[in-house]
């Protein structure tokens, strides 16, 4: 007898595209956010499955913070145009030069947490009511306990003690006026996961995933790759490596892992035996014990 | 061999722990990621360094899932939290859910996703009247398999009779629940006895360790396969030349298994047509069961929209405006006979009334309460409602997705309640 079964993939599979047609049926207007990521492929990729062969019902929006790097800008334009999307981009760089937001000083100034003030802006500018995201809970402690339908009050913040209940697969995306959703279809999805549906979907990727020679500063334990956005302390200096990059953000907060990786196979077992986690390599994490938490607090996704 | 490589067929297995405050609940999940070898060096580190500073005997694993600032402040466990790990048999969601008394709604929130409860007791304290809530909100809510973690241990002596005299009370208490399946293991989460590890502290214990109760649990009976339901969540009429004429039917299949060549009925109208064929951006598929999302398209042009359902004519739904259902209040503004509310259930949207509430449920004793109708936060109570359009639903026990459905305040938009269809 036939047994009436789909692996656990399939099955995160069926699930987010559940989500993100639940979205799509609730909210006005939603947008994708899209950062040329390997989680925001998967995201795309989920998105076209669930209305084909219907064009993507909504546009995607990458905030840019002008710190990328240039492959994945490449690699973003590339699959837009690929699979017939609109895309939107709102810079940080507006939302400093309009006075909403400040630079940071230092040796690596990041702009990581200044994306939430030019996605507010953005979500306000266009009265998006839902921004899908490619966040997973597996990430962090405090997107552990986020929700698949994010609420977000008049100012963007999410209050972790004031959630709604999520219960079997009723989604309640009723909202006030002026307020919005944020929505994370890949929620059940593990970095070993989103690896694994790449390779079973064959997706492309950004050459950044890929091991290659770069040169790079060993700051505090991060591998901050050689760009014009940081500028060397006393006794660092540039070295050539074999690296590859295990997320991609920011150049001045994304750290390269030191990886012979070439495929997507070996990406998966150099994944599957990791020691630490993936974002280990994110400056930006590091900076306090409630970062993350923080940062969702004010409106980051 | 590394434990936590997954196969990409492995199968799924989401399930809930919960138990009291302080039970070690947390430290238990720790004990599990840890000996899973699911936690990393990082975050190993990080809660190395808070738990010196905090000047902690032990390496303080409950710090890897308190996650929010309160939490840590407080010690406790606030919000439902999930957490992933994997062994080459099995890929494991866990909803880690709080144990205090005003938590409760959370706790119905990890549960009604979940296949299986894991919870917890103190060897010390046995069968108290927390373990007896989350085990009757787990029957409530059909979660087929119980684990029951005796913790502990160490604090006292590893003692069998101490071990048996709880796992006495528990069976006492189930045999008013309607739970098929329960298993029992004596644990120290802190110590690592029988989590991952057979522990060789209790050699009277001769059953198998929680990770293994966890990798063989058999699975499978949680979905339905028989009775074919099909809730419209949205309809596809791409614009395109190439097509043109195509109209499908998204939607998630929530039971039985829809083919093309089936007929089928659409409610609440009432027309029949046949499946032509059934989608995916993979190309069509000869048949769709449950979780599958598709899209399903009908041989007739039928007006039929997000809500409706499809399903077979010689096996459907109840329909009906008038709903006996059981209630778990989610809300601090206490539930009001007489008050409007919107209902939502699969993917349709509608106002209700509550009409009448007939009982409130003493969850520790398991007795009716008929003279206080006052149905607060994280009460549990049978009332009726009146809905403004017919539901097209089955019972919870044959169905949780079509049987459950969520309260909503039309005004607060805040989710006051979730609901199981009797």
């Amino acid at each position: 007898m036939y047994s009436y079964k789909l692996s656990y993939l399939k099955q995160l599979e069926a699930e987010s595209i559940f989500v993100i047609r639940e979205a799509v049926a609730q909210f006005e207007n939603p947008v994708l956010l899209f950062s040329g990521g390997k989680d925001s492929i998967v995201m795309a990729h989920l998105a076209r499955k669930a209305f084909w062969p219907s064009k993507l019902p909504f546009p995607m929006l990458h905030v840019d913070t002008g710190h990328n790097f240039p492959e994945t800008i490449e690699f973003r334009d590339y699959l837009v145009d690929k699979i017939g999307a609109r895309l939107i981009v709102r810079t940080v760089q507006d939302s400093i030069d309009q006075g909403l937001a400040q630079e940071e000083k230092g040796p690596n100034p990041s702009r990581n947490g200044l994306q939430t003030v030019t996605l507010l802006s953005a979500i306000e500018e266009f009265k998006f009511d839902a921004a899908f995201g490619g966040a997973r809970r597996d990430e962090e402690k405090a997107r552990a306990k986020e929700r698949f339908f994010s609420h977000r009050d008049e100012f963007g913040q999410w209050d972790p003690k004031n959630q709604r209940p999520e219960l079997w697969h009723l989604y309640n995306g009723r909202k006030n006026v002026g307020e919005h959703f944020r929505v994370f279809p890949l929620s059940n999805w593990t970095e070993l996961d989103i690896w694994q549906y790449i390779a079973s979907e064959n997706l492309e990727i950004p050459s950044i995933y890929f091991s290659h020679q770069r040169e790079i500063v060993n700051r505090k334990g991060v591998l901050l790759a050689k760009s014009e956005y940081i500028s060397l302390l006393k006794d660092e200096q540039y070295q050539e490596q074999t690296v590859r990059f295990r997320t991609v953000g920011d150049m001045t907060c994304t750290g390269a892992v030191f990886s012979p990786a070439n495929t997507i196979e070996d990406i998966i077992a150099e994944v599957a035996a990791a020691r630490v986690t993936e974002r280990a390599a994110r400056a930006d994490d590091q900076r306090s014990e409630a970062a993350m938490e923080d940062r969702k607090k004010q409106g980051y996704f | 061999m590394e434990i936590k490589e997954q196969k990409r067929d492995a199968d799924l297995l989401r399930f809930i722990t919960c138990g009291s405050v302080d039970d070690g609940k947390s430290t238990l999940i720790g004990r599990l990621l840890y000996d899973t070898k699911t936690i990393f060096e990082d975050q190993l580190q990080n809660i190395e360094r808070t738990s010196q500073m905090r000047g902690e005997e032990y390496v303080n694993l409950a710090l890897l899932t308190d996650g929010l600032r309160a939490e840590r402040e407080q010690g406790i466990t606030i919000d439902v939290a999930y957490r992933y790990f994997a062994t080459p048999k099995r890929k494991f969601i866990m909803a880690d859910t709080p144990g205090h008394i005003q938590y409760t709604r959370n706790m119905v929130t990890g549960a009604s996703t979940a296949n299986l409860a894991v919870v917890l007791v103190d060897a010390r304290k046995g069968v108290i009247e927390q373990t007896c809530r989350h085990t009757f909100i787990t029957s409530l809510l059909k979660i087929d398999h119980i684990i029951l973690c005796v913790n502990k241990m160490d604090l006292v002596d590893y003692s069998q009779e101490v071990y048996e005299k709880i796992k006495t009370d528990f069976q006492d208490f189930i045999s008013r629940l309607d739970i098929a399946d329960v298993r029992y293991v004596p644990v120290s989460a802190l110590q690592g006895d029988n989590i991952v590890n057979k522990s060789t502290k209790m050699p009277w214990y001769e059953g198998s360790t929680l990770l293994y109760m966890l990798e063989n649990v058999h699975l499978g009976s949680d979905l339905n396969h028989v009775d074919a339901r099909f809730p419209v969540q949205y309809v596809l009429r791409p614009q395109s030349t190439e097509y043109h004429d195509f109209r499908g039917y998204a939607g998630r299949v929530e039971g039985g298994v829809f083919k093309p060549g089936d007929e089928v009925l659409v409610l609440p109208s009432g027309f029949t047509s046949t499946v032509k064929t059934i989608e995916t951006f993979d190309g069509p598929v000869a048949e769709a069961f449950a979780p599958m999302s598709v899209v399903i398209t009908l041989t007739d042009e039928i007006d039929i929209s997000r809500g409706d359902m499809l399903v077979k004519p010689n096996n459907q739904p109840e329909v009906s405006q008038d709903l006996e259902i059981m209630v778990c209040w989610m809300s601090e503004k206490p539930l009001a006979k007489g008050k409007k509310y919107i209902v939502r259930h699969t993917t349709k949207e509608a106002k209700c009334l509550v009409k009448d509430i007939r009982y409130k449920m003493n969850i520790n004793t398991l007795h009716k309460i008929e003279e206080d109708l006052n149905i607060g936060l994280n009460d549990i109570g049978r009332i009726t409602l009146r809905t403004t359009l017919p539901l097209f639903y089955d019972d919870y026990r044959k169905n949780s997705g079509t049987g459950s459905l969520i309260l909503v305040d039309e005004f607060t938009n805040e989710t006051v309640a979730a609901a199981i269809i009797l």
